[in-house]
């Protein structure tokens, strides 16, 4: 037997070749800089400066792509407008995440503990913070993270796909657990993190492995092909796409696969937490979108049960949850296992218009949940001799924020309009497009569940507006609550809430875009 | 031998190993019940290879094994991390996240 050697096309890589580069050099950098200060600096421009570049990259090669895109290393990953504009939005969300890592309280204090390997409470950890350690090793890893999620969009062979998973996953499992105040809140989530997270990629994995069995075949294409032509009954090949598309809905936090999605939200660092929700969630739906409409489209019809299935219980549970939790980030955490729902929602019909409305709704849910996550990394608790504690995270603690600082409940408003999608926010524009995608598929009993969910939702979000500017602070609780000054997280809140303004006001350019972007290379659908 | 049988230890192993995951309540009991799942579905991957006469699933498998090994090391470090703290990985313990 021969072995071939493929040849690669570097250049429609090059995003991805910058930020996984970068994040190598990132590992290096932290062996060669010894002083914690210095290496926060460079980590952090170096990051920035390699997402920009990357993000740079992108937009050139969408700008200047011929014809429909390219196919790179025998199919096994595909460069096409749908998936640069994926890369572009996690991108985004990379450099909104890096900012946020970055930010300090105005004590000097950053989200992560300056020594992950040390016990909470101990010598170690006390000595640590006196030497002013930081754990800059964050930054890397985000970039790891960033690099497999933009893999993860545009992958196209069920195997390496799952190698992507693991390349953003890894990394975030580790990024949950560094917090620096409430280490075992931050322990114990990401201990469960990443034992749901590896027991899904497990499924995914097994499920890609009966594709394989059933068709010979581990490309899109390849099994695709298979799928049109023999009996769609063959149980092998429906246990594996039901096993694949299972993996995938365990990153998107649906109902039933959401369990770790709250406690993950809640015990991670902030900055994280940000990152994660709004980049896991986009990369999870881009890769569904791929694998549902390049390769299980002829199967809609028996696949179409799963979707509406976990649609529904997603949109139900996360807003009846959500009613019901005291905690900023487990509300914001329920109400994105909502929002998966929403998102399945536009899968529902089984429309070719879902390509458009997905990259659409990913970004207008994703700019407002990291604003809201910047907002929430400001909100801190007062210490009893003065100085700036940990985040007030109970909805309680929240109450008068209005008077104290109106920028940030303004902004904190705005977002939560947005993910209820009130009009002129960019949550409604979201929201009309995965809605529209399902009515063009005929699905409107969804939609109408949909729109109900969406309804019911507005009571949680309105609930923290009124707390916010119509509730009197609580006697005596006025010097609780203190609001942090901190430039980076700052700049973060008002460059996301232009964007939802922008987005909810001229949507028009980037809904062409993402129309543009509405067709894949290899595919049946679009 | 039929090579099919294979396809079904495969799935036996993959179905023990998420029976493991789910009701086993020590960390590293779970854990290596995740590593059962993921060598099932190398099992798996080098017994279709077999039947469909080519050598694709055994370099999937190979794959697979790096990826593999790499979770372990993160899995592991959590898992330290959190004994060192408590002195217990029980999963039933840690009990702070809840509702």
């Amino acid at each position: 037997m021969t072995f071939v050697t493929p040849t690669i096309e570097w250049a429609p890589l090059i995003p991805m070749m910058i930020v996984l580069g970068a994040a190598a050099l990132g590992v290096l950098l932290e062996a060669i800089i010894r002083n914690p200060a210095t290496r926060r600096v460079v980590q952090f421009v170096l990051s920035i400066a390699a997402l920009l570049v990357a993000a740079g990259a992108a937009v050139l090669q969408w700008a200047t792509l011929e014809g429909a895109g390219t196919i790179v290393m025998n199919g096994m990953i595909t460069v096409d407008r749908q998936s640069l504009l994926w890369q572009i939005i996690i991108l985004l969300f990379g450099i909104f995440g890096a900012m946020l890592f970055a930010s300090r309280t105005s004590a000097g204090e950053s989200a992560f503990t300056p020594l992950g390997a040390s016990v909470p409470g101990s010598q170690d950890e006390t000595i640590a913070r006196r030497k002013g350690f930081e754990l800059t090793e964050v930054f890397p890893l985000a970039l790891f993270a960033v690099g497999g999620m933009m893999l993860f969009t545009s992958v196209t062979d069920f195997i390496f796909l799952f190698v992507a998973l693991e390349v953003f996953s890894l990394p975030l499992y580790i990024m949950v657990a560094v917090s620096r105040r409430r280490r075992l809140l931050s322990h114990e989530a990401s201990l469960k993190y990443f034992l749901l997270g590896a027991f899904s990629s497990a499924f995914y994995l097994f499920g890609a492995a009966l594709l394989y069995g059933a068709t010979g075949q581990s490309s899109y294409e390849g099994v695709a092909l298979v799928v049109q032509q023999t009996a769609s009954t063959d149980p092998l090949l429906l246990t594996g796409a039901v096993m694949v598309i299972v993996g995938l809905l365990f990153k998107l936090g649906a109902v039933p696969f959401h369990s770790w999605t709250p406690d993950a939200y809640q015990g991670a660092p902030t900055p994280v937490t940000a990152f994660m929700a709004a980049a896991t969630k986009a990369a999870a739906a881009a890769a569904l979108l791929r694998i549902v409409y390049t390769t299980f489209y002829t199967l809609g019809w028996e696949l179409s049960w799963l979707f509406w299935a976990v649609a529904i219980a997603s949109m139900v549970l996360g807003t009846v949850v959500a009613l019901v939790q005291t905690d900023i980030k487990r509300m914001l955490a329920y109400s994105s296992i909502a929002h998966a729902g929403f998102i399945l929602v536009a899968f529902g019909g089984f429309s070719s218009q879902a390509l458009s409305a997905l990259p659409v709704y990913l970004v207008t849910y994703g700019v407002a949940t990291i604003g809201a996550f910047a907002v929430v990394t400001q909100v801190r608790e007062r210490t009893e001799d003065g100085s700036i504690g940990g985040e007030a995270t109970r909805l309680g603690q929240w109450a008068g924020l209005g008077k104290r600082s109106p920028l940030l409940a303004g902004a904190m408003a705005l977002f939560l309009l947005s993910f209820a999608g009130i009009p002129l926010t960019a949550g409604f524009i979201g929201k009309f497009q995965a809605f529209s995608a399902a009515i063009d598929g005929g699905a409107w009993v969804l939609v109408l569940i949909a729109v109900l969910a969406s309804a019911a939702s507005v009571f949680f979000y309105v609930r923290l507006i009124i707390l916010m500017f119509f509730t009197d602070v609580p006697e005596g609780a006025e010097e609780a609550v203190e609001v942090d000054h901190s430039p980076l997280a700052r700049a973060v809140v008002v460059l996301t809430m232009i964007l939802v303004l922008v987005l909810g006001i001229v949507p028009g350019w980037f809904l062409d875009a993402a129309n543009n972007a509405a067709v894949l290379l290899i595919g049946v659908a679009g | 031998m039929d090579p099919i049988n294979f396809v079904y230890l495969a799935a036996i192993l993959f179905a023990i190993g998420s029976a493991a995951v789910l009701t086993r309540r020590n960390a590293i009991v779970a854990f290596m019940g995740v590593e059962l799942m993921l060598n099932a579905a190398n099992l798996a991957l080098v017994s279709f290879s077999r039947i469909h006469g080519e050598v694709d699933g055994q370099v999937m498998a190979f794959f697979v094994m790096v990826v593999a090994a790499a979770e372990v090391v993160v899995g592991l470090a959590i898992i330290i991390a959190v004994f060192r703290t408590r002195q217990s990985i029980s999963l039933d313990e840690p009990a702070e996240l809840r509702g």
